[in-house]
């Protein structure tokens, strides 16, 4: 059987999944296809998790355009999706007089770049803003802002399903075959027709390009490992602490951001690595990120850790060149109707708006755009119990009493927002996609309470039996069956 | 909101808090009622079912439910109230409760409380290992419940990083259950689980036990594949030529317990970063009049009757606070000395006998635990094994404390 669509969308990462929104309000049918159990499971959830101003991207580059576009939408599109949206603002610190020629090219490139509100500041002015940091001077960017990456993917993903689009997970592709109008999809989720195709397949998008036949591009993975810091040292930064970028280096260099949910990341390293799939953490990068944040930051502890996370960028320039190459985004004159977005890192989650703006322009271009009537752009989600003043919370466990029953201690989650999370819009069935849209079993004891008790949910509430609960989805299985089960199959010497 | 009043409010329905209960009823408190978040009193004994508990206080080896049962018996007899599937959403310093449950929200203020959250896991993000993050990493007390209470299997090929207890038990528990536990790595030079559990859970099933040796690696995307055990040196860093990789498909966390005290911090609770519990004194009184504590959210217990012991103390003293408004000042400070990691309580009133709650700082036999005021010995106690793991009670009498001034000493010696 297969299905005929105006837009396939290849990878439902954040910028995927801005597209399929983007194009959902004209009358396209429209459909994303992804290889995980989940949207945002690849780059877009782990990253710095931070909208970035655009000074450090060069004049007159893609990359500089849209991620000043892009920087300029989030905040109606945040308010418009209920995903949390901090400007917490940046400092630049130069640790010494002579990194100070550095601030200032870094200035004169956000100011050509029509950044707002760049200012160089001094020793004292710092200590003001972050008594714990100690610099020369810093580069103040007080647009700069900090979201959450997973939530932002996955409310974009569920309000272009609420306007229409289709999302296909567990879908990953395996052949791309025809041409403009007539384009045949091979997916994990059976075969689609579709008149055009969007390549936002990530680190994979070359590989999607080999699989249609296009052969021009190349991605480098480029490890980026993170530390996350305990909620209890939440108050010795206020905004992003960035250094002066390393020269020819592949990052932004060490930082500190908090992040929406009260923590502080510690990171990123950058490293090539060989593999596309290679996010594992490493003992000895986590040495360094600490020697280097307290750099800026002496207050910090390695016991301050609680975790540890990587994330891949999808590097167009290899390791012996370095530093950055500009985004990609085009349609290869070999193969008309596919269009290719091509190493797309930082500033990809910043960008992912204006770049989904740009996309359905080209689309524009192969046919014409009619606004479809049905578009809503909202996606309201009632703000975390645990966040309401106890006179609101009184009136919603009053209404609802699924609201009085805290299913995850450490971060108050209620039972009702576990339901909402579980009966989500795009059929995510993992106990992943429950904790990423609800928050359970991301506290203190990291579900050591709730995993049990939101796995049961998942039992009740679906009518899956336990043995087929997945983390992620395929081959992450839960329970390698029952406890009977195990005696036989198993079968000891006895 | 509704409000309503009560003498001893008591938050978590385990054994401590029934204890606490019962004791603080008996001690005379008119309106006692127990706040538990879970589906049924008892706590995490429910999940126990195994036996070994009761040998001190009740001379018998029970298993969990069938301790838990005797203190809910006792819950009806002494006629406690309390109400289930409830949480405490905050405790004032002034001990006004905000309690939630689907009946709506509701606040109690009580004239005395006591703090008996229990105590969670150490995860595996605490002890900080590297590698993928694929499913198939449990804490031990979740895979308890779950092949206990579910019967349901986590896995077929287990490596258990810690020998603490929970983690010793379910080695025995998953062997019987047909899966292969392959070896308890313990980063210590000796074990952190009781040597009894050691010689039942392990010896008799031929399970190997490897100390000075951790988990440096997790392998595998979607599911655990494998990890890299290694050899740590005395300096704690890996010992060359001794990483090696072993297949399975779980691997089992038992590297700790942490004492549950967001509650107590919301209400400026101090706490001790020792012990991550609150700081009491012989009542068991924290550092807020008229809350006090007891079991594992005050300090990590080896045996569920010493936490029901100190919980008894806490209710009835939490009761006479309840009545009397006060209690007698505790101004002798209490400090661990040679050998000694940790003291419970930090502060004694000298006026009562105090039961000494302590662990020592590493393995040692056949030396005396010495009490002191400023060089007069108010108690020498002989122990024969002394272990990390295993947690020492020693009463001093009230009497004894006249032998000296100043604070109060305990130390390892000879």
């Amino acid at each position: 059987m297969s299905q005929e669509y105006d837009v396939a969308v290849v990878g439902g990462g954040v910028v995927g999944c801005a597209i399929a929104r983007e194009l959902s309000r004209y009358q396209l049918k429209v459909v994303l296809l992804e290889k995980e159990s989940d949207v945002g499971r690849g780059t877009s959830g782990k990253n710095s998790a931070v909208v970035h101003t655009g000074f450090n991207v060069p004049v007159g580059s893609v990359k500089a355009r849209l991620n000043v576009a892009g920087a300029r939408m989030y905040g109606e599109l945040c308010a418009q999706l209920s995903v949390p949206f901090k400007r917490v603002g940046k400092l630049v610190v130069a640790l010494t007089p002579d990194q100070v020629p550095e601030l200032e090219k870094l200035k004169a490139t956000g100011d050509r770049n029509g950044v707002s509100a760049l200012e160089i500041i001094g020793g004292d002015a710092i200590r003001r803003m972050e008594p714990n940091i100690s610099g020369y001077a810093a580069l103040h960017a007080p647009t700069a802002a900090i979201i959450c990456p997973f939530r932002m993917t996955i409310a974009l993903a569920e309000n272009a399903v609420a306007n229409g689009a289709t999302i296909l997970l567990d879908a990953p592709v395996t052949a791309i075959s025809g041409k403009a109008g007539a384009f045949r999809i091979t997916s994990g989720q059976g075969t689609v027709r579709s008149k055009l195709v969007v390549n936002a397949a990530g680190l994979y998008a070359d590989h999607v390009a080999r699989l249609a036949g296009v052969r021009r591009y190349k991605i480098w993975p480029c490890r980026g490992e993170y530390l996350i810091i305990d909620k209890a040292r939440s108050d010795l930064i206020h905004g992003m602490i960035y250094p002066v970028p390393p020269k020819g280096g592949s990052g932004l260099g060490v930082h500190l951001t908090p992040t929406i949910d009260g923590n502080i990341l510690l990171g990123p390293s950058a490293e090539y690595v060989r593999s596309k799939s290679n996010d594992a953490t490493t003992a000895a990068v986590a040495r360094t990120l600490m020697q280097e944040a307290q750099q800026f930051l002496p207050a910090l502890n390695p016991r301050d850790v609680i975790t540890a996370y990587a994330g891949i960028r999808p590097k167009t320039v290899s390791s012996a060149v370095g530093g950055f190459g500009d985004f990609i985004i085009e349609e290869a004159p070999e193969l008309p109707g596919m269009l290719h977005l091509v190493g797309i890192e930082s500033p990809g989650l910043t960008a992912a708006p204006a770049i989904a703006q740009d996309v359905a322009q080209w689309v524009g271009l192969h046919q014409p755009l009619q606004a479809n009537p049905a578009f809503h752009p909202e996606r309201k989600l009632p703000a975390p119990f645990h966040e309401l003043p106890t006179e609101q919370q009184a009136s919603l466990v009053a209404q609802d009493p699924d609201y009085g029953q805290i299913v995850c201690r450490c971060e108050t989650v209620t039972r009702s927002e576990v339901l909402r999370a579980i009966h989500n819009p795009l059929g995510v069935h993992t106990l992943g996609g429950v904790k990423y849209r609800s928050r359970v079993t991301m506290g203190r004891c990291q579900g050591g309470f709730c995993g049990p008790r939101v796995e049961e949910m998942m039992e009740e509430e679906l009518g899956l039996p336990a043995t087929t609960m997945t983390q992620r989805g395929p081959g992450s299985w839960l329970f390698a069956g029952t406890t009977k089960e195990l005696r036989t199959a198993c079968a000891p010497k006895l | 909101m509704r409000t309503e009043a009560v003498d001893v409010a008591i938050v978590g329905g385990g054994p401590s808090g029934m204890a606490a209960a019962v004791a603080a009823r008996r001690a005379g408190a008119e309106k006692v009622v127990l706040l538990e978040r879970g589906e049924q009193l008892g706590g995490i004994l429910n999940q126990c079912i195994h036996d070994g508990f009761g040998t001190k206080v009740f001379e018998q080896a029970l298993t969990g439910p069938e301790y838990a049962q005797i203190y809910i018996d006792r819950m009806e007899e002494t006629g406690v109230s309390y109400a289930l599937n409830t949480m405490v959403l905050d405790l004032s310093p002034e001990r006004e409760l905000t309690v939630c449950s689907s009946q709506g929200l509701r606040q109690i203020n009580a004239k005395a409380v006591v703090l008996c959250m229990g105590c969670r896991e150490r995860t595996r993000g605490a002890i900080r290992i590297p590698g993928h993050r694929p499913a198939g990493v449990y804490t031990a007390g979740v895979v308890q419940y779950y092949m206990n209470l579910r019967n349901l299997a986590v896995g077929r090929r287990v490596v258990i990083l810690g020998s603490g207890d929970v983690g010793l038990i379910m080695a025995r528990r998953l062997t019987l259950e047909g899966a292969q536990v392959l070896c308890v790595a313990e980063i210590l030079p000796y074990p952190s689980g009781l040597a009894r559990n050691i010689v039942q859970c392990l010896d008799d099933f031929d399970i190997p036990l490897y100390l000075r040796t951790t988990v440096v690696e997790i392998h595998g995307r979607d599911r655990v594949t494998g990890v890299t055990l290694a050899q740590i040196g005395p300096h704690g860093g890996i010992v060359p030529g001794t990483k090696r990789l072993v297949e399975c498909d779980t691997l089992l966390l038992s590297v700790g317990l942490i004492p549950e005290n967001e509650l107590s911090k919301k209400a400026r609770v101090a706490l001790s970063p020792v012990t991550g519990g609150p700081v009491v004194d012989d009542h068991l009184q924290t550092s807020v009049p008229g809350v006090f504590t007891a079991g594992n959210a005050l300090q990590v217990h080896d045996l569920v009757d010493y936490a029901c012991l100190e919980a008894e103390r806490a209710g009835a003293s939490a009761a006479r606070y309840a009545m009397a408004g006060r209690l007698p000042a505790a101004e002798i400070a209490v400090r661990p000395g040679q050998g000694i990691r940790y003291v419970v309580p930090q502060l004694v009133s000298g006026t009562e006998s105090v039961d000494f709650s302590m662990r020592v700082v590493s393995p040692d036999h056949d030396r005396y635990v010495i009490f002191r005021r400023d060089g007069h010995e108010l108690r020498r106690m002989k122990e024969n094994v002394l272990a990390p793991a295993s947690m020492l009670r020693i009463r001093v009498r009230s009497d004894r404390f006249q032998r000296g001034a100043g604070e109060l000493t305990v130390e390892v010696g000879a």
